[in-house]
């Protein structure tokens, strides 16, 4: 049923099944990268059961240490590229473990964002667009939470799995509103302020929950608005969330996959990563910090993708192994790479101008390398693309049409950057 | 290091004065370079580069001969005390023994622990025992590994470290060795049981920083002093921004007896870099190799001072640095890609 907000607009919340029924409606004719959209295919089957991991390796992690590495060049530094799963394929010797799962990856080697802030970045990166002052974007598990998330969701559809933190919520949902925001899990503990306050029986808390809801009741009988709704779902949310805390306890999984992910604080989150997926969030994003490397870039590549490596690689055969590769997006990406040149400080600077994002699962093709650098990065060489290029292309291996809008207070907004375009070859 | 103690010095021969340090030769290479080490009859510098290279420049010449045959860079240079053969371990995992002065070189043979590799990730030090039967390396994975200097064998594997072993040195009575690690551990191993002896404390040459997530420091130098009353430690401390390696240098001192750290030298002005390397002179000074925000520096301590007695700066950064055994002569390693030779004494009318 269709609410009436006391602004007299239309539903401010997404038609998400119309929204889908249209893009399904549009699919028999749709040649730009959706060749797996079928006409006759029910909108909450096109999008159902899909989920999104985005690993997200913060300050900029070094493409020339990762997917694009150029040994025995100027800018190549002390590492050597190591043959992977695919032939032909190599990438750093930092991620031996990875290179053994290539085959269910892609390499994209041709982004030039042209950026070098890390807020603008990022920015670019999560929303696949350009910071403006006058608009603002949701981030793509926001964008992601809204389209595959089922509304009757006990569990949140986007959450951020951070080193530290408060465990809050994030702000970045912007028009679709804070429901599609990220619940933050500092640390990888469980959302703050869900066990219940001492001295309130369930009883207690169950007349408290009853008065406030027909307190809300008769306030919304006359002024409901969109946030007054998000307001009142959180409470629903919250007491859901209270009630499956345990989704959000690592220690619940197997002690022999404990043992696989390992004992660093990230593989211990991405193993819960996999545990919400399996659960049903639909978005989720690990931060694994940090990789800002102005000063011994080396060292730390070392260190950090030594972290990074195994548990990336368990993951990714683990998902594939459970059945849910080809229903999960894996995305592992940066604010921008490093330079190639290395800096008097054996460190690498930032790089938006020639770098690497790797992703997998869902419509990616396996084992695709799109584009590529010179011989020593310092410029795209081929199939030059960017944050937009890329947004498409992560919409379009869930089974969305990147072309369609969303209709959010009112206004019909592209949910993609109408300038860019999938990358189609990179779509199975 | 220096892998021998530096010969005790004649009552006639000429003092070092490092506030007469001046330049005393350069040479330019194509690629910036890495390590440096004077061999031990002072004919020659031996030179890494980050076109995973080691050049031989022979000091009276000026020609410099390659050594080729590692597959990333080299950081890790040593000779046995006879001086005629040199040890090459690189980021590759390798050490290669060379003949010092081959005219056209090519590796002896290689130490392997498994396959080609005498460690897993990058060999970060070797040291060569005083009587030259033993070869010492440390790495990437945190070991530390002794071998026969005679057949290349190995002979045995120190394991205690918990992070990447970034020096190693032998105490100059040779029944001994160090080893220091990213986290300033220094251990002190008995050569003859592998049983580590003890541990020294140089943790304020290591930090764990919260929000980069990540360590940083080291034991990037290391040396006894001739008497072997001291042990010398440099590296960075006080780490304010790992992301931009902002930290102070630091030579931690030890009284080698007890084990108690004796000094700190630290530096009169914020120079926000690393120690790479430390030597003890035979006159009682200690000489550090200073890199970082406020350029190069060759740092000289009296070790009952925490101040340093003279700042000499570089005209760019240098990675690593090596005093002769003439005791007069320092060189630097830069990243400007060219070598340079410093001397300790009034230049020549």
């Amino acid at each position: 049923m269709k609410c009436q907000y006391a602004c007299g607009t239309a539903e401010h919340v997404l038609e998400r099944r119309k929204f889908l029924g249209t893009i399904a409606g549009m699919a028999g004719a749709a040649t730009l990268g959706a060749p797996r959209m079928v006409q006759a295919v029910m909108p909450e089957l096109v999008a159902g059961n899909k989920h999104i991991i985005m690993i997200w390796l913060a300050g900029g992690v070094s493409q020339l240490e990762t997917w694009d590495p150029k040994p025995k060049t100027n800018t190549g530094g002390p590492f050597r590229a190591i043959p992977t799963s695919v032939p032909g394929m190599h990438i750093c010797e930092l991620l031996p473990h990875t290179a053994k799962q290539m085959h269910h990856l892609a390499i994209v080697r041709s982004i030039n964002t042209k950026e070098n802030d890390h807020g603008k970045g990022a920015y670019c990166m999560t929303t696949g667009r350009k910071q403006e002052p006058v608009a603002d974007y949701p981030h793509l598990g926001a964008v992601g939470a809204k389209l595959l998330a089922p509304e009757d969701s006990p569990l949140p559809g986007h959450i951020h799995v951070s080193p530290g933190g408060s465990g809050g919520s994030g702000n970045n949902a912007a028009y679709l509103g804070p429901r599609y925001a990220s619940i933050i899990l500092g640390d990888g503990n469980p959302p703050r302020n869900t066990t219940p306050p001492e001295g309130i029986t369930p009883e207690g808390d169950n007349r408290r929950h009853a008065f406030r809801a027909s307190v809300n009741d008769h306030f919304a009988k006359r002024r409901r608005w969109a946030e007054s709704d998000a307001f009142l779902s959180s409470f629903d949310q919250a007491r859901q969330l209270m009630e499956r805390r345990d989704v959000f306890d690592v220690s619940k999984e197997a002690a022999k996959d404990q043992e696989r992910y390992g004992n660093s604080e990230f593989g211990k989150q991405l193993l819960l990563a996999r545990r919400l997926v399996e659960q049903g969030v639909s978005c989720v994003q690990v931060t694994h910090s940090n990789y800002d490397t102005h000063y011994e870039n080396f060292d730390f590549h070392i260190e950090q993708l030594g972290e990074f490596d195994q548990p990336f690689a368990t993951l990714v055969a683990d998902l594939v192994e459970r059945g849910l590769w080809e229903k999960t997006l894996v995305v592992v990406m940066s604010e921008f790479g490093r330079t190639p040149s290395i800096n008097q400080f054996h460190g690498r600077d930032h790089w938006g101008t020639a770098w690497s994002v790797a992703l997998g699962g869902c419509g990616i093709q396996r084992g695709a390398i799109i584009g590529k650098t010179n011989d020593n990065g310092t410029e795209v060489a081929d199939r030059e693309v960017d944050h937009g290029h890329l947004f498409h292309t992560y919409l379009s291996a869930i089974g969305v049409d990147s072309s369609g809008e969303i209709v959010a207070g009112g206004r019909k907004l592209p949910m993609a950057d109408p300038a860019a375009a999938p990358i189609t070859e990179l779509l199975a | 290091m220096n892998d021998a103690p530096a010969p005790a010095a004649s009552a006639d021969a000429p003092q070092a004065d490092p506030k007469l340090t001046h330049a005393a030769g350069e040479w330019k290479y194509t690629s910036p370079l890495l390590s440096c080490r004077f061999d031990p009859s002072g004919q020659f510098v031996f030179c890494s580069a980050q076109d995973n290279s080691v050049q031989r420049w022979n000091i009276a010449s000026g020609q410099a001969t390659a050594l080729n045959a590692h597959d990333s860079w080299v950081r890790a240079l040593a000779f046995n005390p006879s001086g005629n053969h040199v040890y090459t371990g690189g980021y590759d995992g390798r050490v290669f023994v060379w003949e010092t002065s081959a005219e056209q070189p090519t590796p002896l043979r290689s130490l392997n622990a498994h396959g080609d590799v005498a460690h897993d990730g990058w060999v970060r030090a070797i040291a060569v025992s005083p009587d030259g039967k033993t070869v010492a390396t440390c790495g990437n994975d945190n070991l530390v590994r002794l071998w026969n200097a005679e057949d290349g064998n190995l002979q045995n594997v120190l394991s205690g470290h918990s992070k990447h072993v970034y020096n190693v040195m032998f105490h100059p009575d040779g029944t001994r060795l160090i080893s220091g690690d990213l986290k300033g551990e220094v251990r002190e191993w008995d050569l003859g049981t592998s049983e580590q002896l003890r541990t020294l404390d140089g943790g304020t040459l290591w930090k764990y920083d919260e929000g980069f997530r990540a360590d940083i420091g080291g034991v990037r130098g290391i040396d006894f002093s001739p008497d072997a009353a001291l042990l010398a430690c440099g590296g960075i401390s006080e780490v304010s921004n790992a992301f931009a390696g902002i930290g102070n240098p630091l030579v931690v001192v030890f009284d080698y007896a007890t084990g108690e750290k004796k000094q700190s030298l630290v530096t009169s002005k914020k120079l926000r870099g690393t120690i790479w390397n430390v030597h003890c002179h035979r006159q009682g000074f200690v000489i550090g190799c200073d890199s970082g925000h406020e350029g190069g520096h060759l740092l000289f301590w009296n070790t009952n001072d925490p101040n340093e007695f003279f700042d000499f700066k570089l005209p760019n950064l240098c990675y690593d640095s090596d005093l002769h055994s003439d005791g007069l002569r320092v060189v630097t390693a830069h990243q400007d890609n060219v070598l340079r030779i410093w001397r300790m004494t009034a230049p020549a009318a």
